[in-house]
């Protein structure tokens, strides 16, 4: 199927797929193993130039967009997303910078994103704000020159192992929504710290952690933006990164259903192998069909937002949620074909399984996705009246 | 040598024969004639050779034999370090003792070095006839400039017809340098040698990778090959008391033709690590799962007498020295044993130990590809099997 | 400081399979790609330029496809690259290739400090000619390089890996160098440089523009010629054992006896 990329993503494609087929595809099992942070993967996809594909190239960055990020994101996917999300995590921890920063802000921060010197994350979610992102209680009082910040973020991916992050604090408590505000904190401000490397299900060498933040004194000059623009801030963030969510998707449902078609030729059972059977091809037909859908859904989204339009936010949520459901259909099937060898830890298959359940839950749940689709929906319903 | 190929197109009936004589993938079948890719021919004639229509001709330059008469003898390049010889030498000598007896010609060594006149009892019996040797403090340490000078002059004072080296690190930099300073032919790494009808050496060797070996042939003289070690036999105490010959080379060596200069040698040390030159290697692969196994694995080699050896996984991992790699990458080794324990058999590390007289291998997985090329395999947990093998050994 | 680096493109060997009926190479389908130990050669190059600056020009001797791989190069991080390439070079052994990159080196890249080989080519498996270009050029050479010790203006110092151990060699510039898998990791092409790649000039030399002498290249200047391929003998039918808790044990000594190898 052609999607009819430029040259330019084409290079990317075939960069990040070798990237996979000789780094993270011999390592995975072992750093899902070890729980390990894949660092020196992170330093080749750095050397190869992939850090910087949604920066602009006055900043280090390739210049690209959406999409191009989306395709590196794919391919990485297919091998690990333990590995894509360390990637991808960058983008989400880094767009807010870009989007709103000021020039002097870009200028200090974005080059070494781009060019993968220096990680990034994103801090919103805390024991009680997941969903109800509005229940952040990290306040940030203004002290003079300074900002200070106290309190506790959970769950952040790239936790310890970035240098650069962005987090949302409430500087007005009165004003509920409107009060909150983004700052950039680095590692190693006094009062910064990070709790244990938590222990999950799959996704087992991203690093997931607490941050902790005890009277952090955060330079006046890190607010981003404005006080009080926080969570639009996050949200427009997070509208932007979904795409690359529905990327990994994309690629894990492609990598678990390439494994499954493998299999079913080479596994014999009564007389010949199983792909011969009607019901394991039509197990392997839905699975593709619906990854190939994923994936036009997907790059209609990421083009689309390319095209800076006025209204994202349905479509990249529609893309996520498609994409991630399906990720979780796919895995269980190619699951199901691989039969007792799927369930066993020496084959690669529990692994897609154990991690893509991660993907229908970070980034806005799939039911905060229906959430904002339906809530669109209906917007642009009442507006046609 | 001109070597034209061409197909007559008059006589190609595109039958497709010579296609499938072609080890090299150099012909293709197009509108029903034959076209011969020139980057791939070697001009190896197997396509010459089938053609039933007499569609291809190779035209050979004749060639020119006139000056052959004058080159005489076989010579062995006599590699030594620290006051012996390597023992490739001797399998030299044993080789290079038959051609010369087909060839009705004499049998040389030629040593180079600071103590070369001492090395020379150490040849006494075994079928040589003359040796050639320099010797100079200045020569200790082998050094490519100073050598192949005095080897050329030697060739152009003695004419040896057929020069052999070991394929050694030192003899594959001095032999090519020799070769392009005397404008001569070298074929490397040879695990066959004979004489042919028409008095020629003809030299076998394996390429690509090992899938196919090449017999190559020399138009000019001398005729040198580098030998693999432990491929050919060593040499045999001879009947003969004839005395060796001493020629002493009189090549004048002075400090500015030594082109490099060595600065320190350290020998590796843990335990006997001369691979290339084992009779018996116990290889470690990927399965042996971490560094803490790998002392099952010299165990083993130990009750063995023999050196560790390892895959290139394990290298990667870190968990030894590249020192100890085999493989295409690594070393290639031809031991009398070669046990290869939870190593999958990748063609990249079969090209390094294929030529090992017996390989065994132990691996859990029945269908790993060690099984194709080894000549006795153990399926089963190399964590059950070394163990009880080093008990039994050991009794 | 000019850095040269000679690289050949070869089939993958590891891909490369015997059709059993005819006993002869499968070459269809089988990728082209960099010899690999070429790659460390370019890979050491970009290390010492990044250390000591100046430039690397790559080099290559073949038919027009291996515009592709120099290309590659140039997305590594070399400077300039070179083809030669002409019907004139075909069958050309050792020695006649190493005229042809000798005289090449010597009329475009006459400025060179440091030319770097891959051991040996994994199609002929010679390692002949890094030797045979330094002799045509007069230069010393150091084979079997793992690591570069230190780099100066005018000289080398270089780590060797010999069959016992180690050797630490010096030798002043201009040299030629063979090195060895181990000496390094080769980087991955950036995407900068893939794009620098595309539009980057490639310099395509003939055997006229060399003035090369027609007795020394191609098959008439080589000495050495195939006069027969086959394929080795298979190794016979493996004896296979299946182990229960170290059973085999007893039974592989025995093998290990009757071989007289204890």
């Amino acid at each position: 199927m052609d999607y009819f990329l430029s040259e330019e993503q084409k290079m990317i494609v075939d960069l990040a797929r070798k990237i996979t087929q000789e780094q993270i595809v011999p390592n995975r099992a072992r750093l899902d193993e070890e729980e390990k942070f894949p660092t020196d993967i992170l330093k080749k996809i750095a050397e190869a130039d992939l850090f910087g594909l949604y920066i602009p190239e006055e900043y280090g960055g390739f210049g690209g967009g959406v999409m191009d990020f989306c395709l590196a994101v794919e391919e990485f996917s297919k091998g690990c997303i333990g590995v894509s999300v360390s990637f991808a995590a960058n983008a989400l921890g880094s767009y807010p910078i870009l989007a709103f920063g000021t020039e002097e802000q870009k200028k200090k921060y974005m080059p070494d994103i781009a060019s993968g010197e220096k990680l990034a994350a994103f801090g919103l979610t805390e024991a009680n704000a997941g969903s109800d992102a509005a229940g952040v209680q990290t306040t940030a009082v203004l002290k003079g020159d300074h900002y200070i910040l106290n309190g506790t973020k959970q769950w952040i991916t790239n936790g310890g192992e970035a240098d650069t992050y962005t987090i949302i604090a409430m500087t007005d408590k009165a004003k509920g929504a409107r009060g909150a505000s983004v700052f950039i904190l680095e590692k190693g401000m006094d009062g910064f710290t990070f709790g244990k490397k938590e222990k999950k299900l799959g996704i087992r060498a991203s690093a997931t952690t607490e941050l902790i933040f005890q009277d952090v004194k955060v330079p006046k000059e890190n607010l981003l933006g404005r006080e009080g623009m926080g969570f639009i801030v996050a949200m427009k963030n997070l509208d932007h990164s979904r795409p690359g969510i529905a990327a990994q998707g994309v690629g894990l449902s492609q990598g678990a259903l390439d494994e499954a078609v493998k299999y079913a030729r080479e596994r014999v059972q009564f007389g010949k192998p199983i792909s011969s059977l009607a019901v394991i091809q039509h197990k392997l037909a839905d699975m593709a069909t619906q990854t190939e859908a994923s994936r036009a859904l997907l790059y209609a989204a990421a083009r689309f937002i390319d095209s800076k339009p006025r209204e994202m936010s349905k479509l990249s949520a529609m893309a996520k949620l498609f994409a991630t459901d399906t990720s979780m259909y796919v895995a269980n099937e190619a699951l199901q074909v691989f039969g007792g060898y799927g369930y066993m830890r020496e084959y690669p298959m529990e692994k897609y399984f154990r991690d893509a359940k991660i993907l229908q839950i970070y980034e806005g749940t799939n039911e905060i996705q229906r959430n904002v689709i339906g809530a669109q929906l209906i917007k642009e319903s009442a507006a046609k009246k | 040598m001109t070597n034209e190929i061409k197909v007559i197109k008059d006589k190609c009936k595109g039958c497709n024969l010579c296609v499938k004589a072609c080890g090299f993938g150099a012909i293709t079948i197009k509108d029903k004639l034959a076209i011969i890719d020139l980057a791939k021919c070697t001009y190896c004639g197997a396509c010459e050779d089938v053609c039933k229509f007499k569609a291809i001709e190779i035209v050979r330059d004749d060639v020119d034999r006139s000056e052959f008469k004058d080159y005489k003898g076989v010579w062995v390049y006599g590699e030594n370090r620290d006051g012996e010889f390597a023992t490739v030498v001797f399998e030299l000598i044993g080789e290079g003792r038959k051609l010369a007896d087909k060839l009705k010609e004499e049998l040389s060594v030629i040593i180079i070095g600071d103590n070369s006149k001492n090395l020379i009892s150490k040849l006494e019996q075994i079928g040589v006839d003359n040796v050639y040797f320099m010797e100079d403090k200045l020569l200790k340490d082998y050094e490519t400039n100073t050598y192949t000078t005095v080897i050329e002059d030697a060739i152009n004072a003695h004419k040896p017809n057929i020069i052999l080296y070991g394929a050694s690190s030192e003899g594959r930099s001095v032999a090519p340098r020799i070769a392009a300073r005397v404008q001569t032919g070298l074929t490397a790494d040879c695990t066959e040698l004979d004489i042919n009808d028409e008095n020629d050496l003809a030299q076998t060797r394996p390429a690509f990778g090992g899938n196919i070996m090449a017999t190559i042939l020399c138009t000019r003289r001398p005729q040198m090959a580098t030998v693999r070690p432990h491929v050919m036999t060593k040499a045999t105490k001879s009947k003969s008391k004839t005395e060796i010959n001493i020629v002493e080379l009189t090549t004048k060596v002075s400090k500015d033709d030594l082109h490099t200069k060595v600065l320190d040698y350290v020998k590796e040390t843990k335990g006997n690590v001369n691979l290339v030159e084992a009779d018996v290697i116990v290889t470690a692969g990927r399965g042996i799962q971490g560094p803490e196994n790998l002392k099952l694995i010299e165990e083993l080699a130990d009750a063995l007498g023999g050196c560790v050896g390892a895959s290139r996984a394990v290298v990667d991992a870190d968990w030894i020295d590249h020192f100890h790699q085999v493989g295409q990458t690594g070393k290639t080794v031809h031991p009398k044993i070669y046990i290869a324990c939870g190593i999958s058999g990748a063609i990249q590390h079969v090209a390094g130990m294929s030529s090992s007289d017996i390989i065994i291998a132990i691996n859990k997985d029945p269908e790993a590809p060690i099984f194709d090329v080894a000549d006795f395999g153990v399926v089963g947990d190399l964590f059950q099997v070394i163990p009880k093998l080093i008990k039994e050994l050991k009794k | 400081m000019h850095i040269v680096v000679c690289i050949k493109q070869v089939p993958d060997t590891a891909e490369v399979k015997i059709n059993p009926e005819t006993n002869t190479l499968i070459r269809e389908g089988v990728p082209s790609i960099i010899n690999p130990f070429d790659e460390n050669a370019v890979e050491e190059a970009l290390r010492v330029k990044e250390q000591c600056g100046g430039s690397i020009t790559v080099v290559s001797m073949g038919p027009p496809q291996v515009e592709s791989t120099l290309r590659d190069m140039v997305a590594m991080g070399v400077d300039d690259i070179i083809l030669i390439s002409d019907r004139a070079f075909a069958g050309a052994d050792t020695l006649a290739t190493s005229y042809t990159l000798g005289k090449t080196i010597q009329k475009y890249l006459g400025d060179y400090d440091l030319i770097i080989f891959g051991k040996q080519a994994i199609d002929g498996d010679t390692a002949q000619v890094g030797p045979g270009v330094a002799e045509y050029l007069g230069i010393p050479q150091m084979t079997y390089v793992v690591k570069i010790d230190e780099v100066f203006s005018d000289r080398l110092i270089v780590k060797r890996e010999l069959e016992e151990g180690y050797e630490i060699v010096e030798a002043s510039l201009p040299a030629a160098i063979t090195v060895i898998k181990g000496i390094n990791e080769p980087r991955y092409p950036s995407l900068k440089g893939k794009m620098k790649a595309r539009s980057a000039e490639l310099k395509v030399v003939s055997a006229a523009d060399i003035d090369a002498d027609p007795e020394r290249i191609g098959l008439k200047g080589s000495p050495t010629w195939v006069s027969k391929i086959f394929t080795p003998p298979a190794k016979g039918n493996t004896e296979k054992i299946v182990d229960e808790d170290g059973s085999s044990a007893s039974i592989v000594v025995e093998k290990l006896k009757k071989l007289q190898v204890i």
